[in-house]
């Protein structure tokens, strides 16, 4: 059996964030709605903007951007309603995006050891190689309050 | 993809709830937490300053008997832009008297939604949850979550070391020099 025999394809969303494009497996995502009005109340977790009412759930919006462009979004066009999970529970978090989605079916090579860990895996499209997200890791949940716990624990490595 | 309802279809079951204000953000909370509503004015007279290190949303304390009440800041408490309360929430079975803008109105929510598990640092224990209310969304807010048994205790010390110069220096000769 060869490599590209066991490769599958698979449908990925297609999202634009300023000038790049990411992917975000198809099964991930809920719905794609127009911008409505955020929420806002004090919090303490960042990227967290605020939520937003949909169809009678209360949904938390994560801008993402900054995280993988290092900058806030200028404009945003849509709402991408996507899954996270949190260990056994699934809840749902809007990403604002700058752009039309597109739905694709692409296959996808696994990310490596040395990737980012909000990277999910690599697909090749339209000539571009495009970084398949990891929402689990890229948008706040208490995973991560106890990560930085243990990090602010662990004693500092000294020369 | 289908997630399983957050809401169960079971009969609506109301709770009263009063909206308040604290640096014009709108927060609910049970009126059923709400033992006393008072002017903060009213207050002033009763409360004493108290100073705990590294906790300067609790500048006093009112004496009630054997009971001490600390008076936090709502406007610290949440990191908003702080301005003067003009109104005390004394918060039923807690230590905590609230101070806020004042009240917007009172209402009747029927359903909680648990806060989203993305909200992962202090606003846990500040909120039970998120309500829907004529198409906006209100934190409503746990009255045990103002003040962390940490917090407590530090208070409880600053408390006793207060007494505690208050009763070696009872005419406050030294503060006065």
């Amino acid at each position: 059996m060869t490599v590209s025999t066991e490769l599958e394809l698979q449908s990925f969303v297609l999202l634009r964030l300023g000038e790049r494009r990411f992917a975000i497996s198809a099964n991930q995502i809920a719905e794609l709605v127009a911008p409505s009005r955020v929420f806002r109340f004090p919090h303490r977790t960042p990227k967290l903007e605020g939520v937003i009412l949909r169809r009678g759930r209360i949904v938390p919006v994560c801008d993402v951007s900054e995280m993988l462009l290092g900058k806030r979004l200028a404009s945003r066009r849509f709402y991408l309603i996507a899954v996270r999970n949190y260990g056994a529970q699934r809840e749902w978090v809007a990403v604002p995006v700058s752009g039309e989605c597109e739905l694709i079916k692409a296959e996808m090579m696994a990310a490596v050891e040395s990737d980012a860990p909000h990277v999910a895996g690599w697909l090749s499209h339209d000539g571009d190689v495009i970084e398949v997200l990891n929402l689990d890791t890229l948008t706040p949940g208490p995973e991560q309050v106890v990560a930085e716990a243990a990090a602010r624990q662990r004693p500092e490595a000294r020369l | 993809m289908r997630l399983a309802s957050p809401l169960k279809a079971s009969p609506a079951k109301t709770e009263q709830i009063i909206l308040f204000r604290v640096s014009g953000q709108l927060f609910a909370i049970s009126s059923a937490s709400v033992q006393e509503v008072r002017s903060a004015d009213s207050m002033s007279g009763g409360a004493t300053e108290i100073s705990a290190p590294g906790l300067r949303k609790v500048r006093h304390v009112l004496r009630r008997g054997d009971r001490s009440l600390f008076i936090v800041n709502g406007a610290m408490h949440f990191g908003l832009h702080v301005a003067e309360g003009s109104l005390l929430f004394v918060l039923r079975r807690t230590r905590t008297a609230l101070l806020i803008d004042g009240i917007d109105k009172m209402s009747a929510m029927t359903r909680l939604q648990a806060l989203p598990l993305s909200f992962c640092h202090e606003e846990r224990q500040w909120y039970r949850g998120l309500t829907a209310l004529d198409q906006t969304v209100v934190p409503v807010v746990h009255p045990e979550g103002f003040l962390s048994p940490e917090e407590l205790t530090l208070l409880d010390a600053a408390l006793l070391q207060a007494d505690k110069t208050a009763s070696e220096d009872p005419e406050g000769t030294n503060s006065a020099q």
